[in-house]
């Protein structure tokens, strides 16, 4: 029963009163953030990282998970209550969510919504306390060869994953690997990219590029389309489901959990596919799908377990194989590594409390939000008629501090303005920023282990074929890739052919 | 037949590529390159440049052919002054200090939206002021220069 005492471990750790604090502060920022439209996770975990620098480590990014997993109830009471999506995983709520509120199901809608987000939690993290030793003991068998594979495997996935078109994102990947090898290179010291700056030497940091593409172009883009939020809250009277509503919806709960775990773990996946994926299929396996859209409460318990599910199995790659699975856990990363933490297997064997502490701090975290979140939604909803006008002068003023304060450089904040420029440009010209983060955060990695692999098969390419796992991994990313093409290519022909 | 652009989002999404590649390019084309064994600094971004380059050539020359949608219209009053507060936050955070700059940057970034009023904007970045010295410079004890002198 070593899960059992490794969990021991974790919740000893986790429930220290200073752990508990942080935990609560960040499901708290989190549930903030989620109810606000125009600022979302990454923004606020790359505003608050300095913030960081004073804690414990397991301190710190047990406030940083909470932030993250937190965002997704935020983001589902504003989806029922007002029919504003706080988070992009929350879109798919809004329909039969705010469908239900419109018909005075508001309580009811809230109420499964935090108890199938309750249940998913739970499950996942037991599911990444049970998945991910054994998932690091077959990571500890991986060389430079089958690390560069399955970064392939991941960037590809992401791409994959991602929304729209197919070429753009690989083409944001690879400007992401690009200006991630920029600053000096590891093994040669050789300057590269730098400009002439030698702020740039260091290459150039994660919360700078996180905070342009994801924090100052989402502002801009926000001002611009100047819509006028109208709250029109829907009233809550009672909070109980019915009988009815908890037969109709606890299978819905367990396939949105089931559906949210499995695409959580996936690369470029976490907590938006999974909602989506999930609202898909119960429509699809309905008995009577016109419900849908209309108030089903199927359709408010799906997704918001998968968001859920997905945003903490989207843990497991980070913390077994040291990979970021989508821009958040990029930022994770960026996160242990400021703490001198190398995220990979081994942090599980060399730092046990930080691990299990973390993985028990979840489960917590995720009790602290159903206890919290019900009792305080009018607070929240009264956020919401707090006016962007005076919002995103605070929110700017933050990045800005927080991109300052990391290394007390000024050339940050200017370095941010420019991917605030360039992130406004891919919002208007619709290219995904979440796969360049992850090029961005992979690059070095990548470049490193292709390194060490070529010297050590001295030279021959094909050590990415002949090592069994290698093999398996780009098969695995080559057969991805195949599924996405193939229709894509089929698609096209018939639309040239309609010319 | 002409040549007209036919999907400009993808025109355009595609000369930034490109612009990005060929600059990886150029501007690395003296880092030693080494060989497959021992890789030198300049192989992997030469590899990476010049895939961006072929992506970005790829991307424009579809767009000619196959069409997609307009780029939204470009709302200037935003994009410029929140540019402009960001730059002048950065500007002035070291030589007059974060209260200065933090006032300065304010007032510019409500001027970005029309609906901002002034008294508002005046209550708003001296309760920001508070904030920002209270919880970072004090609470979190970052080191700014709070003043010019």
């Amino acid at each position: 029963m070593e899960l059992l005492s490794d969990l021991q471990l974790g919740f000893t750790v986790a429930l220290t009163l200073q752990n508990l604090l942080y935990c609560f502060v960040g499901v708290l920022l989190g549930t903030l953030i989620g109810v606000l439209p125009g600022i979302g996770p990454v923004a606020t975990i790359a505003m608050l990282l300095p913030a960081t620098f004073t804690l414990p480590p397991v301190s710190a990014l047990i406030m940083l998970a909470g932030i993250y997993y937190g965002a997704q109830y935020g983001g589902s009471t504003t989806a029922i209550l007002v029919n504003i999506p706080g988070e992009s995983s929350s879109v798919v709520t809004c329909l039969d969510g705010y469908a239900m509120a419109r018909q005075g199901r508001a309580g009811p809608a809230l109420a499964i919504a935090a108890m199938g987000s309750f249940f998913a939690g739970t499950v996942s993290t037991l599911t990444l306390a049970m998945f991910a030793p054994p998932l690091a003991e077959i990571a500890f068998q991986f060389g430079p060869a089958e690390y560069f594979s399955l970064m392939v495997l991941g960037l590809i996935a992401a791409i994959v994953l991602a929304r729209g078109s197919l070429i753009k994102a690989i083409a944001m990947i690879i400007l992401g690997l690009l200006l991630g090898i920029v600053g000096a290179d590891t093994n040669t010291g050789q300057f590269r990219f730098t400009f002439g700056l030698p702020q740039l030497a260091d290459g150039i940091g994660f919360v700078v590029v996180a905070m342009g593409l994801f924090g100052f172009s989402e502002i801009i883009a926000n001002l611009e389309r100047r819509a006028k939020r109208q709250v029109i809250m829907a009233e809550i009277k009672g909070l109980m489901p019915t009988r009815e509503d908890l037969a109709a919806s606890w299978k819905a709960v367990l396939r949105g959990t089931g559906i949210g775990a499995i695409l959580g773990i996936l690369p470029g996946g976490g907590a938006v596919l999974g909602s989506f994926a999930a609202y898909t299929l119960e429509k699809k396996i309905a008995k009577d799908p016109s419900r849908f859209g209309n108030g089903a409460i199927e359709g408010v318990a799906a997704p918001e377990s998968a968001n859920n599910a997905g945003a903490q199995t989207s843990f497991i790659p980070l913390l077994t194989l040291g990979i970021p699975s989508n821009a958040v856990m990029a930022l994770m990363v960026g996160a242990m590594t400021i703490h001198g933490i190398t995220p990979g297997p081994q942090v599980m064997s060399e730092r046990p409390e930080l691990f299990w502490g973390m993985i028990a701090s979840m489960w917590i975290g995720n009790l602290m939000l159903v206890i919290l979140n019900l009792p305080l939604i009018g607070i929240w909803v009264k956020l919401l008629s707090v006016p962007y006008r005076l919002l995103y002068p605070a929110i700017l003023l933050f990045c800005c501090i927080g991109v300052y304060s990391l290394n007390n450089s000024a050339i940050d904040v200017g370095l941010a303005l420019f991917f605030g420029l360039l992130g406004y440009l891919f919002i208007k010209l619709d290219c995904e920023p979440a796969p360049l983060l992850l090029g961005f955060v992979l690059g070095p990695m990548m470049e490193d282990n292709l390194r060490r692999a070529m010297l050590l098969s001295r030279g021959n390419p094909t050590v990415f074929l002949t090592r069994p796992l290698s093999l398996a991994l780009l098969l695995v990313a080559l057969a991805l890739l195949m599924v996405v093409v193939l229709p894509a290519v089929r698609k096209k022909r018939e639309e040239a052919f309609q010319e | 037949m002409n040549v007209r652009i036919r999907n400009p989002r993808n025109f355009f999404a595609g000369v930034i590529f490109l612009s990005f590649g060929l600059c990886a390019v150029v501007v690395g084309r003296d880092y030693p390159m080494g060989s497959a064994l021992r890789m030198g600094a300049g192989y992997f971004p030469l590899v990476l440049g010049a895939l961006l380059v072929v992506l970005g050539a790829v991307i424009c020359a579809t767009s000619l052919f196959i069409p997609g949608e307009k780029v939204e219209p470009i709302g200037l009053r935003p994009l410029l002054l929140v540019l402009t507060a960001i730059g002048a936050f950065a500007v002035s955070v070291d030589s007059i200090g974060l209260v200065a700059a933090t006032l300065v940057m304010t007032l510019v970034a409500a001027a970005a939206s029309p609906e901002s009023r002034w008294r508002e904007v005046v209550i708003l970045s001296i309760a920001l002021l508070g904030l920002s010295i209270g919880v970072f410079a004090y609470g979190l004890g970052l080191p700014f220069k709070l003043l010019p002198f």
